[in-house]
């Protein structure tokens, strides 16, 4: 176990590396540095400085240290327009995305799981049928163009929901969160909901495939010659056997719900860091978007990290198959 | 190629044909990607309007609704835009962007994938761990975090965006290449290729590759219909196509700040049409995969 939790996190830091020297690549190879790093304002005075303070005039390979050795010191350059830390500015918002991803996430489970079970339950009745072509419907429909729809009728028909920003923020147990306060609730129902549905659709389609593999086995069999009730077999009984992949999978997309939340953000103008890193292209504003990058990719090998360690956990065929 | 490969391969279009037809479903959202993609490619003959000449257009025709009719005596159908661009003729012309970006970049990622799943499954050893390692590392970042990486760095244009879309779908297509090629490189036609001297290229190309087609074709569909998804997605975000090249996804984001004022039509109508593209392309997808192998795998 202790091997193969080493392995893993030796291979997420390989990642982690080679994504960052495609960063570097990105800014310092393709473009150039000082165009990409100081304000296009900047005095004369002021470029050689920052030149000099950043090492563009040292060989590529002592670059690529300088810039490595200052990002994991947490130093990532500072922001143009705000004039601050890149990285305390991704920190600041951070929490509003995670807020979103973890309620989309809720939602899609919620609305997910007993579509998928109704579904795998009953196959190739009229039920599936509709479920099944509705959850094709549902990641055919682009997310932001669902997300225009639904502040149309929600919020300019209907009138019923706010469309924009995060909303009244409160404070509980020292978390701040839009969870704890009416205002902050209302805000959050239509982007959750927005980031939630292309997941819906999956968490539909793994139930099903679940439910319909769960079902024949033998100990079902076995748990209804035993004269168990048909719903505690399907609640408590196939339940557990469908929740292992679903966890997996989850977790998985829960990194591609913090990335997808870009889009969200930005049509729901909610202050998180989807919404900086689109700003802070339109505005040219790059230490942002390098931090963001190395951010969120760092965000995401860790989910990785823990999703396969948890796994391996649950299932240790995983590792051993790993270590072969 | 051989008469071996293409009797396959017309058992192959035959078995599709049959698999749409036996499905209504997929029969309407056949005809829905054929009539669609008609319209794509004669665009420019049944539009009434090139939206994109600046001469025909007539400032004083912005945002006028659907049904209005011109000076000059055109109805619009499907009203107009902020700049008083026909609404019809913008979106056959969207549509040709969106459709094109998607499929080029589709099939290019198709070539590229199976040609390294091939190379992957046939050699195997180290080149196949190699090529299996970056195939790994590209499926574990999801679509749009890689386009956006990408794009943020590289800044937006037509080839840019098709170069990320590429780079984002060759990992998949790899992987199922190189599946299917497994299972088919241990039978005895290989061998019996092999014995006969025949080169390299020659077996990976005219005797695996066919065998390897229907995991391809199912995926080639499902891929273009999420390219063309990502697409419209980054060019809503103002990080896709330039402005002068506009897809259905930058024809919504710009009616996106009408919707509030009641100009619905100016995205909505785009955003239908686009919706209506993916799911079409998807539901054949999803059938064909049905028809040509039940456990590819569901999404």
């Amino acid at each position: 176990m202790t091997v193969f939790v080493i392995r893993r996190f030796l291979q997420s830091l390989a990642v982690l590396a080679v994504t960052a020297v495609i960063v570097f690549i990105g800014i310092y190879a393709i473009g150039d540095p000082a165009e990409m790093l100081i304000a296009p304002d900047a005095s004369p005075a002021e470029r050689a400085q920052v030149v000099a303070s950043l090492g563009l005039d040292k060989p590529l390979w002592e670059q690529f240290f300088t810039f490595a050795w200052n990002a994991l010191h947490g130093d990532l350059g500072r922001s143009f327009v705000f004039n601050r830390p890149s990285i305390s500015l991704i920190f600041e918002r951070l929490p509003a995305t995670l807020e979103l991803t973890l309620v989309g996430l809720v939602f899609a489970l919620v609305i997910g799981i007993p579509l998928g079970l109704l579904s795998g339950l009953k196959p190739n009745s009229a039920t599936d049928e509709v479920i099944m072509t509705g959850s094709i419907f549902g990641f055919s429909l682009p997310s932001f163009w669902q997300g225009m729809m639904l502040i149309m009728i929600f919020s300019v028909w209907l009138g019923w929901l706010p469309s924009t920003g995060r909303g009244e923020v409160g404070e509980f147990l020292g978390i701040r969160s839009s969870l704890f306060t009416l205002d902050g609730l209302t805000h959050l129902i239509l982007p959750a909901i927005n980031l939630s549905l292309f997941k819906v659709s999956l968490v539909i389609r793994l139930t099903r495939t679940g439910v319909r593999e769960t079902m024949p086995l033998d100990f079902v069999k076995f748990a209804r010659a035993k004269g168990l009730s048909e719903k505690r077999i399907v609640f408590v009984h196939v339940f557990k056997n469908i929740l292992i992949p679903l966890i997996t999978v989850i977790g998985l997309e829960l990194g591609s719900m913090l990335a997808f939340a870009v889009v969200t953000e930005t049509i729901f103008a909610w202050p998180g860091i989807g919404k900086l890193l689109i700003d802070s292209i339109m505005r040219l504003d790059r230490p942002v978007v390098v931090a963001y990058l190395l951010v969120i990719v760092s965000l995401f090998i860790f989910i990785n990290f823990v999703v396969d360690v948890l796994y391996s956990l649950v299932d240790p065929r995983v590792r051993l198959g790993d270590a072969q | 190629m051989t008469a071996r490969a293409l009797l396959s391969e017309d058992m192959l279009f035959g078995r599709l044909v049959i698999g749409i037809g036996r499905s209504p479903k997929a029969v309407i959202a056949a005809i829905v990607c054929i009539v669609l993609l008609f319209a794509a490619i004669v665009g420019p003959y049944i539009t009434p309007q090139d939206p994109y000449d600046l001469a025909v257009l007539d400032i004083l025709d912005a945002k006028l609704p659907p049904g209005s009719e011109s000076m000059d005596g055109l109805v619009y159908w499907l009203g107009t835009d902020g700049q008083g661009r026909d609404m019809f003729s913008a979106m056959v012309y969207g549509l040709r962007t969106s459709l094109g970006v998607g499929v080029f970049s589709g099939l290019v990622a198709l070539v590229v994938g199976t040609v390294l799943g091939l190379i992957a499954a046939y050699f195997g050893g180290r080149i196949d761990a190699l090529i299996m390692r970056v195939v790994d590392l590209m499926l574990g970042f999801p679509t749009i975090l890689v386009a956006l990486m990408l794009l943020a760095l590289l800044g937006q244009g037509l080839w840019k965006v098709i170069f990320a879309l590429i780079l984002v779908q060759w990992a998949t297509f790899a992987r199922a290449v190189r599946s299917a090629a497994l299972v088919e490189k241990n039978k005895d036609y290989v061998e019996a290729a092999q014995t006969l001297g025949i080169s390299t290229p020659r077996i990976l190309i005219g005797h695996l590759l066919p065998n390897c087609l229907p995991p391809l074709i199912v995926i080639g569909m499902l891929q273009v219909a999420n390219a063309i998804s990502a697409e419209a997605t980054l060019s809503f975000l103002g990080i896709g196509l330039p402005i002068t090249e506009p897809s259905l996804g930058l024809l919504i984001a710009n009616g996106y700040q009408l919707l509030m004022s009641g100009e619905y039509w100016i995205s909505v109508y785009p955003g239908v049409l686009l919706l209506l593209l993916v799911f079409s392309i998807n539901i054949v997808g999803d059938r064909l995969r049905e028809v040509l192998n039940p456990r590819l795998g569901e999404r």
